[in-house]
């Protein structure tokens, strides 16, 4: 069927309006598309965001004690291994000495409380943490100190308005007239809300003590287990590629491994942890929960990334250049090394990075070799620190929404705030490299 | 200048390198077929012939750059001063120090002048220290007749100069590890004429010093810079002589066809 020409080009034919029309709605279904996303990523921060950045501020009861050293130092020498002796309880005990002093020295009428109430205010790791700083430091016995102490989660609530005066009259952590006290020693100047270093410092912490629980034991076995992977991974990674890419004989069992390499990158990560349970714990018997063996399963995950990222970037490198370099007689090893790689290196840091970022987010194969548990102590220093019990980042959240106090939700968000600053971070950093490795011409 | 050239054939016909019976195969294509050829030392010797026919393909076996190919297959007899090169003891890198090659596409590493002149020399430990290092980039410079053009500019990246510039710094990096012969494939197709009569002065300039083997679809270019001349056609070296007889009395008809344009 042939059609006359247009008769006019001012006036547009039917089918030249009918190609406009549709990608005019092609460029509308385009732009809902982004809209979305876009909606969703700021739904999704600003969740985050309102329930985590208060997790960052604390509340504290601020009260100056007298550290009687009649009661913490019996001998009088300041000797630690005898001032541990007095146990949490004794410091507890003067704590709320203090703390009923203070009361009556600003004026701030306690109602009917009884002494145990008030001090119920405060929280449980208050005197463990005043005890863990005089045991730190002797010579604090026998002076009066300014201590900062945690306010209970409920408190803490209270003024970040989780916690109303309905809520806790049905609350048996909490009663009302101890909330009215909070306010009355909010206005005395005993209670105030400031930033709180611990969040980020801090180890886990009980059920009932949501206001000490922390990062630091987190964050610490986060960054161990992303050293084991870089250190592992990326020689790894880069060999297996250049050993594929550049050396291998292409035969049937090179595009064998390619496939696998290819499907190993889409095993979902739970069966990477059922494999890390039986190779590592079971036959070889490294501990649980320790980063290194999070640090080696997390490997076996990053390294399909690594190397399809990194063969993507041998294979990017233009063939002249090869060419070039065996033309004036380089031998095979030199072209790549010489060349071949400082020109694929943006390439292989951003997959790297990108893949240490998906590594350091991930919780599920951490689950299943016990990183999930309750960890307290710190790891020691690295190499040893590595089979040292630990937690991570992805999997504390995980554990803080398993709990029942509210305060631990509140926690759980901000955890992932700082999860996500960390993958921000990793990410920026892949640009920058690439960026500083590109400009070399 | 053809008279100097006369002049100067007749003192150097010796054959550097003798090509006996060579074969290439890619998989299951035969793409050169029972090629014979003397390539004379500091001489000039042009392959032409239409696209496909094996002139870049043979270029290609006599620095055993077809090793890098891993379907391609090379049979027959290629000696280098009496030397078979496809001998097993052959190290094919130490062959390419000796055999130079200049691309199609100028193909400078993305380095600075410098660094592309100084690392042929550099890889195969042709200086000692840093001053003998300095000397051989200026004269290879010189020789590809780039050195006023950069020596002000060494650290400069070699990326960045012109085409032409380019591929002469190419010249100067394949001259650097002082070759006996130096190969290239159609080194003037992506340069403009200016850069294209300043590299065919250059490439007469070259032969007092060894000889070059170039493939050029250009038969005036074959007709300017080459005493030699081979026509290749469908993997078959058709016609092999003095490029003067080559172009004005060829003896094959399918030679005379593609010189005067009917095959091509």
């Amino acid at each position: 069927m042939t059609q006359a020409p247009a008769k006019s080009l001012l006036v547009p034919d039917a089918r030249t309006r009918a190609r406009n029309a549709s990608e005019r709605r092609f460029r509308l279904m385009g732009m809902a598309a982004v809209a979305i996303g876009l909606v969703a990523l700021v739904v999704l921060l600003v969740s985050v965001l309102g329930n985590g950045l208060s997790s960052f501020r604390q509340t504290y009861v601020t009260i100056p004690i007298t550290l009687d050293a009649a009661v913490l130092d019996k001998s009088g020498n300041r000797n630690p291994d005898e001032m541990k002796k007095v146990t949490t309880l004794g410091y507890g005990k003067l704590m709320q000495t203090a703390l009923i002093a203070a009361l009556a020295e600003k004026g701030v009428d306690t109602g009917d409380l009884k002494p145990k109430e008030i001090m119920g205010m405060m929280s449980k790791e208050a005197p463990a943490d005043l005890r863990e700083a005089v045991l730190s430091d002797p010579s604090l016995v026998g002076q009066t100190i300014t201590f900062p102490a945690f306010a209970t989660s409920r408190i803490d609530g209270y003024f970040k308005g989780r916690v109303t005066m309905e809520s806790a009259a049905r609350d048996a952590n909490i009663n009302p007239e101890q909330l009215a006290l909070a306010d009355r020693m909010a206005a005395a100047g005993l209670i105030e809300t400031r930033l709180n270093w611990g969040f980020l410092t801090r180890p886990d912490a009980s059920e009932l003590r949501p206001e000490a629980a922390g990062l630091g034991v987190a964050i610490l076995g986060s960054a161990y287990m992303m050293i084991v992977v870089l250190v592992l991974s990326l020689p790894i990674g880069v060999a297996a590629s250049i050993y594929l890419e550049e050396l291998a004989p292409k035969n049937r069992w090179t595009d064998l491994i390619e496939i696998n390499i290819a499907n190993l990158a889409a095993v979902p990560s739970i069966v990477f942890g059922i494999l890390a349970l039986a190779l590592f714990i079971n036959i070889a018997g490294l501990p649980q929960s320790a980063p290194i063996v999070g640090g080696l399963v997390l490997t076996l995950m990053t390294l399909p990334t690594i190397i399809i990222a990194t063969r993507a970037s041998l294979k990017a490198v233009p063939p002249s250049i090869r060419d070039a370099a065996l033309g004036v007689g380089a031998s095979k090893m030199q072209t790549i090394f010489h060349h071949v790689l400082p020109l694929a290196m943006p390439g292989i840091l951003t997959g790297t990075i990108l893949g240490l970022a998906r590594a350091l987010g991930e919780s599920a194969p951490l689950l299943l070799i016990g990183m999930v548990a309750f960890v307290r102590d710190y790891p020691s220093a690295p190499p040893e620190g590595l089979f040292d019990p630990a937690s991570a980042l992805p999997v504390q959240v995980y554990s803080w929404t398993q709990r029942a106090d509210p305060a631990f939700v509140e926690r759980a968000s901000g955890a992932i705030i700082v999860l996500l600053v960390f993958l921000l971070a990793m990410n920026a950093l892949a640009i920058i490299l690439r960026r500083r490795f590109e400009r070399r011409w | 200048m053809n008279d100097m050239r006369l002049t100067e054939k007749v003192v150097t016909e010796t054959a550097k390198i003798t090509a006996r019976g060579v074969q290439v195969h890619y998989g299951t294509n035969h793409a050169l077929k029972d090629v014979d050829v003397d390539i004379l030392d500091k001489t000039v010797t042009a392959f032409i012939g239409p696209s496909g026919c094996g002139k870049s393909t043979f270029l290609r076996c006599l620095n055993r750059m077809n090793d890098t190919v891993a379907s391609a297959r090379v049979t027959g007899r290629i000696e280098m001063d009496g030397q078979d090169i496809y001998d097993p003891r052959v190290d094919p890198v130490q062959l390419r120090a000796k055999v130079g090659m200049v691309f199609q596409k100028p193909n400078p590493f993305p380095k600075s002048i410098y660094d592309n002149v100084a690392y042929g020399p550099k890889i195969h430990g042709l200086a000692r220290g840093k001053a003998e290092l300095d000397e051989i980039v200026e004269t290879s410079l010189k020789k590809a007749a780039l050195w006023n053009e950069v020596k002000d500019r060494l650290a400069a990246p070699g990326t960045g100069l012109s085409g032409g510039q380019q591929q002469r710094l190419c010249i100067a990096r394949a001259v650097a590890t002082s070759p006996e012969v130096l190969l290239m494939d159609e080194p003037c197709s992506a340069l403009d004429p200016i850069a294209t009569a300043q590299v065919e002065e250059l490439i007469d300039e070259l032969r007092a010093q060894f000889s070059v083997v170039i493939v050029t679809h250009s038969m005036q270019q074959a007709a300017r810079v080459s005493q030699r001349t081979a026509f290749f056609h469908l993997g078959h070296l058709v016609e092999y002589g003095e490029t003067g007889h080559i172009f004005t009395n060829p003896t094959d008809p399918r030679t005379e066809a593609y010189i005067t344009g009917r095959i091509g």
